[in-house]
């Protein structure tokens, strides 16, 4: 079985890149099973959802200690998964700060030590600059998708299981830049 | 068969599709809300309704069910309180067409004011209840929930929790049966509850509960999964996953019937296994029982009674397994990231003002109740659907209306609608002379953006009448009722001042739509 965890702040899109996820994975013959976030946490709290396939999945939540991958698109929001990751496991985190309240009014400060802590403390800890790409996508919408082609090049799917999950649950004005999202950041890993 | 990857929340609304439910109401409340969204997009057949509240909805509900169809209510667990007069009755009544109706609860409170258990209610109104444990039994439990209605005569309760109503995971999809509308007669001995009807009808639903307490034990909604026998553990819901996933050898009783529980099967598994340990969401309801049939079994003293299970809360509580951290523990101060009101969100021009003004909040549920937390901070109450109003006027008979000259209650749209109406009118019948600022964005917005009967359309998208909440205040007796945008601030804190000074009851309506509505 695989546990692959997406995190980030509410609006990210973690939902779709997880449903995703879940499409390649059925597709390819797994039981599937993810939990996810709704209404007041989503308000621009910290949102995650927990995606699980294999043979036969029983719980939707992934223990701690349990994932084999770690998604995140914000520097801070990967520091409350850390919990989540097995010996061995990889954590891909989008170098982007935003500010939560708390930093925001001035009661705290945003933590300088978030890449050095999880680099030095966590062998597989990938930190991918996303800013090029989304430039290059036309839209910044796209980061869980240009997330999500940097999974794709540790799971075994075909790339075109992952284009036609694309296709499928993809507002249909917005396929064309999300393939091409997806394809960019299969570059930056 | 065809599967589908769906959401807890749509395979119900699948499920209550496929038995051939006609007529379905509801409240939006996490973690229900999706399941009449999916209704009104992808089942268009079933008339779909958002009610003003779930009490509504239900009685809804059972005027179609007496009316010969199945019918379905869908609300959250505190949906279920206000929907609880209705729902003790119509268990004395029984219902014609099948009756079904969704309960969420929410262990964790992750979007709701308590974590209440109402597995607790189906007890007292004495009416069955089933409990699945994944999105494909949401799905089939819903469906067969409609055959128990129509066969026990009884209303059938669906208890999800967080964990099932917003996950996901394959259901099998199924063709929609055919059922037509059952004849409807007068039958005032079974449908109209005077004293003398209620009665017999008293002896019916214990009758039934007997019946239904075979039932249980037979249906094959709760089954023993036999292993080492060392070891047994009665579960339900979304824990008996967690269960399965971290006690892989020990024997288990599933319970998918969680009312009335199958005291012979509890009988059968405790007094095979060695150690008999429940494991359970919240409150030790199976223990309790599974205590009075006589068993010694472990459960609340490890299982904590607060928050939601997860699978390695239940691996040291049962296993006294440690999570092995792969990262050492961060040294540093990580801030929080508390949900907050959008920028440029009409609330935070009237909570900017309020703070300035330092004026005592009674405040209610919706978005607006992040107006409690920084950079606001400026609620001094808050405690269910609609009762700012009511707990206003409470400070001024305590506190004199001297009080009432730098205080305010804040309620949204939906919520006034809801149940903030007979708070307005108990202000004015018993000489309150409070102000009452509603919060008009024309949406129930908190969860996800639903109709209601102040924004001109309903559920299935169509347009309708607009309830003019102008109009209603002034009927309610209000003569002091101003309407702002609350973009305006200085014209808004002006306002405020005058219509707080004012010593006759007044009402502010702030108008700007929700900074997310197209």
């Amino acid at each position: 079985m695989k546990n692959v965890i997406f995190a980030g702040v509410g609006g990210q899109g973690v939902i779709l890149a997880s449903k995703v996820l879940m499409e390649v994975s059925m597709k390819n013959g797994f039981d599937v099973k993810e939990s996810e976030v709704h209404g007041m946490a989503q308000r621009g709290g910290s949102v995650d959802c927990h995606i699980r396939f294999g043979k036969d999945v029983a719980s939707p939540l992934i223990p701690k200690g349990g994932a084999d991958y770690i998604i995140c698109l914000e520097l801070l929001e990967a520091m409350r998964k850390l919990d989540y990751l097995k010996p061995g496991a990889t954590l891909i985190v989008n170098r982007e700060q935003i500010n939560p309240a708390p930093v925001e009014i001035g009661a705290m400060k945003y933590p300088e030590d978030i890449e050095d802590f999880m680099k030095k403390n966590f062998a597989g800890t990938i930190i991918v600059d996303t800013a090029e790409a989304l430039k290059e996508a036309g839209t910044k919408k796209a980061l869980n998708i240009v997330m999500l082609g940097c999974l794709s090049k540790f799971l075994d799917f075909k790339i075109e299981d992952w284009e036609s999950a694309i296709k499928a649950l993809v507002t249909e004005k917005f396929i064309e830049q999300n393939l091409k999202a997806f394809n960019l950041g299969r570059g930056l890993v | 068969m065809t599967k589908k990857v769906m959401l807890g929340n749509e395979a119900i609304a699948r499920g209550a599709w496929e038995a051939g439910c006609n007529v379905a109401a509801g409240y939006p409340g996490t973690p229900s809300t999706e399941i009449l969204e999916t209704m009104a997009r992808d089942y268009r057949e079933v008339k779909s309704q958002w009610s003003p509240n779930e009490k509504v909805a239900l009685e809804v509900a059972a005027g179609a069910a007496v009316a010969g169809a199945r019918s379905l209510a869908t609300m959250k667990h505190v949906g279920l309180n206000v929907a609880a007069d209705p729902l003790f009755t119509f268990s004395y009544t029984g219902v014609n067409g099948g009756l079904v109706i969704i309960n969420a609860d929410d262990p964790g409170a992750w979007s709701s004011q308590n974590e209440q258990d109402n597995r607790h209610i189906a007890r007292a109104a004495k009416l069955p209840m089933v409990d699945p444990a994944s999105p494909a039994e949401a799905k089939e439990f819903t469906k067969l929930a409609f055959e128990i209605s129509e066969q026990f005569d009884r209303p059938v309760l669906v208890r999800i929790t967080t964990r099932i109503a917003h996950s996901q995971g394959p259901v099998d999809l199924g063709k929609r049966e055919d059922v037509p509308l059952k004849p409807c007669t007068r039958n005032p001995r079974k449908f109209v509850m005077l004293p003398a009807h209620a009665r017999l009808r008293h002896v019916f639903i214990e009758e039934q509960m007997i019946r239904l307490r075979e039932y249980s034990c037979t249906s094959g909604l709760n089954r023993i999964e036999w292993k080492n026998k060392k070891r047994g553990i009665i579960t339900n819901g979304v824990a008996y996953q967690y269960v399965k996933e971290v006690c892989p050898d020990d024997s288990i009783l599933k319970i998918g019937m969680v009312w009335p529980l199958p005291d012979d099967m509890i009988r059968e598994f405790a007094s095979q296994v060695e150690d008999l340990y429940v494991v359970e969401e919240l409150d030790p309801f199976i223990e309790e029982h599974v205590k009075a049939l006589g068993y010694k079994v472990t459960g609340k003293d490890l299982v904590p009674l607060c928050g939601e299970l997860t699978p390695e809360i239940v691996d040291l509580a049962i296993n006294k397994k440690q999570v092995q951290k792969a990262v050492p523990d961060y040294t540093g101060d990580l801030p929080g990231r508390p949900p907050g009101l959008c920028k440029g969100c009409p609330h935070a021009f009237v909570f900017n003002v309020l703070k300035k003004l330092d004026y005592t909040v009674n405040g209610d549920i919706g978005c607006y109740t992040l107006g409690a937390l920084p950079p606001y901070g400026t609620m001094h109450s808050q405690g269910c659907m609609g009762a700012s109003i009511g707990m206003h006027l409470g400070f001024e008979k305590a506190r004199g209306d001297e009080a009432a000259r730098s205080t305010v209650a804040v309620i949204g749209d939906s919520t006034f609608i809801h149940s903030g109406i007979t708070g307005l009118i108990d202000m004015v019948y018993n000489k309150g002379t409070g102000t009452v600022m509603i919060m008009d964005n024309r949406v129930t917005a908190m969860t996800g953006h639903q109709e209601n009967p102040a924004t001109g359309y309903t559920l299935m998208g169509e347009p309708t009448h607009e309830l003019d909440l102008e109009m209603m205040v002034r009927a309610c007796g209000v003569k002091r009722v101003v309407v702002i945008d609350p973009k305006n601030v200085d014209d808004l804190e002006r306002v405020i001042k005058e219509e707080v000074a004012a010593r006759e009851p007044s009402v502010i309506i702030t108008r700007r739509k929700c900074i997310l509505k197209k």
